[in-house]
């Protein structure tokens, strides 16, 4: 199949980009949650 | 509990947990179904099966910017000026701006298989990057200096103008010829013609990419207000030191 190539990388580029933006946004999280008190954690 | 959840992420709760379990499933559905059950198309052959990410990934970037457009007008419009709403709204046009970056890349990939070419100055095509464009503009408005409510205050306005571009991007293939074909499912005369587990894959995709999208927004926005309490905490302290400083001088 010729067309696999850009088949299997537009699925590669879209789970990429989301596992990317996750893993982005929970180290984010992490480093800034050390200096923020419980209080303000409202989701907790 | 809080502690336990803390350990494993700091803005995770029960229910993130719920739905990110969700969208993990469904998107494992979605990548099976899209490359090996469903059938090929037609006239598209195996090339259709990018629809299966193409499409959704467009739709939530709209749902995204709406949001934004919503919460930032909830923030104009609401007389306390919630920061939630403006959280909100970065948090919704940041995962909306990945999710048109996905649209973009993968409709390039699509386009080379169906129209020989990655990019076309096509209204479709043209109208979506300059989407992407404003969005990328948004978020720059949010980093200028400045403190929370004037940052929500310029961006709101920028997220109310931005949105009115998302009814020339839908209508650009009927409003100009395009090269892009028009609206298959979301066609006025609700006639769609389309292979039943094809159809199912594809909403299957719109349900697991808004999962995601839950799921980011929920943690984006958590993160923000971290970070504005963070910032808040810093300048709080630095003027204590300053006040300390002066009074000994």
């Amino acid at each position: 199949m010729k067309d696999a190539g850009f088949i299997f990388g537009s699925y590669i580029v879209t789970l990429g980009a989301i596992l990317m933006f996750a893993v982005a946004t929970l180290r984010r999280a992490k480093d800034s949650s050390q200096s923020v008190d419980e209080k303000d954690k409202t989701w907790l | 509990m809080s502690q336990v959840l803390q350990r494993t992420s700091a803005t995770g709760t029960r229910a993130t947990k719920v739905i990110g379990a969700l969208a993990i499933l469904v998107m494992a559905w979605v990548v099976v179904s899209g490359l090996v059950l469903t059938p090929q198309d037609v006239v598209q052959g195996e090339s259709v099966r990018i629809m299966y990410v193409h499409v959704p990934s467009a739709w939530i970037a709209y749902l995204a910017f709406i949001f934004t457009a919503v919460a930032s007008a909830s923030w104009l419009i609401s007389k306390k000026h919630s920061m939630g709403f403006d959280r909100f709204a970065g948090a919704s046009a940041e995962v909306g701006v990945m999710f048109m970056a996905i649209t973009l890349i993968t409709g390039s990939l699509w386009g080379r298989l169906t129209w020989g070419e990655f990019w076309q100055w096509d209204p479709r095509l043209t109208t979506t990057a300059f989407l992407f464009v404003t969005y990328v503009g948004y978020l720059a408005v949010r980093r200028l200096e400045g403190s929370v409510e004037q940052r929500a205050r310029r961006s709101a306005v920028v997220a109310m103008l931005a949105v009115l571009e998302i009814p020339l991007v839908h209508f650009s293939v009927v409003l100009w010829r395009s090269l892009h074909q028009g609206a298959t499912v979301l066609n006025p005369n609700g006639d769609v013609k389309m292979d039943d587990l094809m159809l199912f894959t594809l909403f299957s995709g719109v349900v697991g990419f808004t999962l995601v999208f839950v799921w980011l927004v929920l943690h984006r926005q958590r993160t923000m207000l971290l970070v504005d309490v963070a910032n808040r905490q810093g300048l709080d302290a630095a003027i204590a030191a300053r006040k300390i400083e002066g009074s000994v001088n």
